[in-house]
């Protein structure tokens, strides 16, 4: 059986190095990226259309995009601002929630009738209590990241292999050093995983929160460039920063995938 | 006495809200039972089932044909590794942009209608299902691969007999998680592009009086419909050709 | 005596599978449980670990009755036990939180050598084949200085050539350390290898059917006369002809 699957990784190895020597991967990517762009610019020709921009038009607009800068700060410290509070806040209630069942058959019926409410639907409410400010979206955010991952949190808990949890107590911890001890690090990887899925969701309420609450942010950028003027070059190069941006916080995020004590889950 | 503690938290939660509008006199939120009486005037004003029909309307359209679309291009990626490696940095910039900033986009080319929300939707399920498939495409057993090849299969037979099945439970928990996004797209999207649906309720309500205690019945209606997608997807998952794939949790 | 069953029983709802054990065992010795799968084997050791709590009767230990895990007393899991989180020291270190640093570290070094990991220190169990794996769990339970120690199947998961070589080992660091060791296994070959006393239960419900003396000194000689007659015993005894 290992035989068979290293000869076939063998041979797909070999293949892998012809392919590569004929067509290394990066320009295999570029051609492809290159080869759309090119099928993007022939569509706004042949369509003639005067409305949606070309890519060279959207590389035109990202150098006159306004306020840039503080549009961009004014995101991200949104985003952190929500995230940061729900990973402090879910956590621990998540740990809580997985490990006194209790505590868990009583809370779960309200998280399960909170977590599907659109974290966007809470808009009016949010603007009720926080006004028109930065704490509105700063709200949402941090409701649509916490309940990820209170519940990414509480199945890791219950599926901790009970072995782990017995040699911790054989040593004699307590229930407060069991949890720090034992039960953390071996839901940590489950923990970073949901982080990152609940990172996608809070950049998702991100740019719509700042469409509807708010005058300033990436999301407000996109739906002011329409409004004001139907400059579509803008609106495509404020999706492109957008894209990047959350591109490069995932990438973030996925490192900690790689920290010493959390690579025993993730290797294979 | 089994009920007992899942009941106390709904009812203590209920009871402490109620306090809380109570005790604060000229709040705008409503008391729960004012939102429930919200809920029986959307009934009364027949605007009640039209609005769940036009989301769900939406979010089935939206998600049926990404999934349509996702699950062969994702099994296609997923065994032919050049097309993946081409593909791949494109899926990975479009992925984090919020489907939510396309709606401009949405509007330019379908106009404000159904058509746009219904592009949304398959804009925030079509890139997750298709990066879910991939994945589940790459963890099939070797073996599995080697035993369907050695019995001499096709190609097709392969697809059909070994592979579809040997993805199908990473790609039902795929499914939930997406049909959850594509609920709150729907409600965001009908916030901002359309004049139908629970989110167009939410936004409506408010700006035409101020009217929180359908806000709050708009909210309570999108987290039961929300809890029921999510109860229909865990159905799939204890379907008897894919148990074995959970076995672990 | 050092440890003593007096009359236990488990239930599982509805299902009986211990029926009246009892049994004592003296300080320092070895002791086999040994019994077909499903006999209840690893559920007496998990009532003796404190792990479960025994439907009927009691165990105690230097006359107190268990109620719990106690670290005087340490369970050792089949590899699967060892913290994957943490490096071969950290392990080995995890039940000295009550000792000095200098103490602390002059413990993990001293069984990083007995169980010979020296050299693997910083690695992650991920990094170790399966019977390091082991040892390491044996060097971490050692390291808090137990009286007793339970074994579950610990080399059920290795190949036998290892599994020969853990045998050695374990027999090695009882002799260096002189601990009372309570060893669960379905090998009968095993139990009349490493045993000073071999347990054989029957079938579910588990019960005592027989208990061995085995007087052959260490090392033991697996061609020896004694041996062989003590193994073909067992072997006539759960109802197997001793042939392949």
């Amino acid at each position: 059986m290992n035989a068979t699957r290293r000869t076939q990784n063998a041979e797909r190895r070999k293949g892998a190095r012809t392919v590569a020597v004929l067509f290394p991967f990066f320009v295999l990517r570029f051609a492809f990226c290159v080869l759309l762009l090119v099928l993007w610019h022939l569509a706004v020709i042949v369509t003639a259309t005067t409305i949606f921009p070309s890519p060279l038009d959207v590389l035109r607009g990202l150098t006159e995009l306004p306020h840039l800068a503080a549009y961009t700060r004014d995101s991200l410290f949104r985003v952190s601002a929500g995230y940061l509070s729900a990973v402090l806040l879910g956590v621990p209630a998540g740990l809580a929630l997985g490990w006194w069942s209790s505590l868990a058959r009583a809370a779960n019926p309200l998280i399960q009738m909170l977590r599907p409410i659109s974290p966007l639907a809470w808009m009016p409410l949010a603007v009720i209590w926080f006004g028109v400010s930065n704490l509105a979206p700063i709200f949402l955010i941090f409701l649509a990241s916490f309940f990820p991952i209170v519940v990414a949190t509480m199945n890791g808990v219950r599926n901790v292999p009970p072995v782990y949890v017995q040699a911790g107590r054989n040593f004699g911890l307590s229930t407060r050093a069991l949890l720090v001890r034992v039960v953390f690090p071996a839901v940590l990887p489950r923990i970073l995983v949901g982080l990152r899925i609940a990172f996608g969701v809070a950049w998702l309420v991100l740019v719509a929160a700042e469409m509807i609450a708010v005058d300033s942010g990436l999301g407000y950028l996109i739906i002011d460039a329409r409004n004001a003027g139907k400059r579509y070059d803008l609106v495509v190069g404020g999706m492109l920063l957008i894209g990047f941006i959350g591109l490069a916080l995932d990438a973030l995020i996925r490192r900690t995938e790689k920290l010493r004590f959390v690579k025993w889950s993730f290797s294979e | 006495m089994r009920h007992f503690l899942p009941l106390t938290g709904i009812l203590l939660f209920l009871l402490f809200w109620h306090v809380l509008v109570a005790t604060s006199p000229g709040t705008l939120v409503p008391s729960p039972l004012q939102a429930i009486l919200g809920i029986v005037e959307l009934a009364e004003k027949g605007l009640l089932v039209r609005y769940i029909v036009a989301s769900l309307f939406r979010v089935t359209w939206g998600y049926l044909a990404a999934l349509l679309i996702a699950v062969p291009a994702g099994v296609l990626l997923g065994l032919w590794r050049r097309g993946e490696v081409a593909i791949n940095p494109i899926l990975q910039l479009l992925r984090p942009i919020s489907p939510l900033a396309w709606i401009p986009i949405a509007i330019l080319w379908f106009g404000v209608g159904d058509l746009a929300a219904v592009f949304l939707i398959f804009l925030a399920s079509v890139l997750p299902l298709t990066l879910t498939t991939v994945n589940a495409v790459h963890n099939i057993e070797g073996v599995h691969l080697a035993a369907g090849r050695n019995f001499g299969l096709t190609t097709r037979e392969l697809v059909r007999s070994v592979i579809v099945p040997a993805i199908l439970p990473q790609l039902i928990v795929g499914m939930r998680i997406t049909v959850g996004i594509a609920w709150l797209v729907v409600v965001a999207a009908e916030m901002i592009a359309v004049n139908s649906g629970l989110g167009f309720l939410i936004v409506d309500a408010r700006n035409a009086g101020n009217r929180y205690d359908l806000v709050v019945a708009g909210m309570i209606l999108i987290g039961a419909i929300g809890v029921l997608l999510d109860l229909l997807m865990r159905a799939l998952e204890r379907l008897p050709g894919v148990r074995w794939g959970y076995a672990a949790e | 005596m050092k440890v003593v069953f007096s009359g236990i029983s488990k239930t599982f709802g509805g299902n009986r599978v211990l029926d009246d054990v009892h049994l004592s065992v003296r300080e320092g010795e070895f002791v086999c449980l040994l019994g077909p799968s499903g006999c209840g084997k690893s559920t007496l050791l998990n009532i003796v670990g404190g792990f479960l709590q025994p439907s009927e009767g009691e165990v105690t230990i230097d006359g107190e009755r268990v109620t719990g895990p106690d670290p005087r007393r340490i369970f050792v899991f089949q590899e699967r036990g060892v913290f994957p989180w943490l490096t071969v020291e950290e392990n080995i270190g995890f039940g000295l939180f009550r000792q000095s640093d200098a103490e602390k570290r002059e413990r993990i070094a001293h069984y990083v050598q007995l169980v010979g990991l020296k050299g693997f220190e910083e690695a992650y169990p991920r990094e170790l084949s399966g019977g390091m794996k082991q040892r390491l769990e044996v060097a971490r339970a050692l390291a808090v200085n137990p009286d007793v120690l339970y074994l579950d199947e610990p080399f059920g998961a290795l190949d036998s050539i290892t599994r020969l070589q853990m045998r050695r080992e374990l027999l090695r660091i009882w002799q260096a350390e002189k601990k009372t060791i309570l060893f669960v296994t379905h090998d009968i070959e095993e139990s009349v290898q490493l045993a000073d006393r071999v347990v054989v239960l029957s079938a579910r419900p588990g019960r005592i059917r027989r208990v061995l003396d085995v007087a052959i000194p260490h090392p033991r000689d697996l061609s020896d006369p004694r041996y062989i007659a003590l193994r073909d015993e067992i072997f006539g005894e759960i109802g197997l002809a001793h042939q392949v």
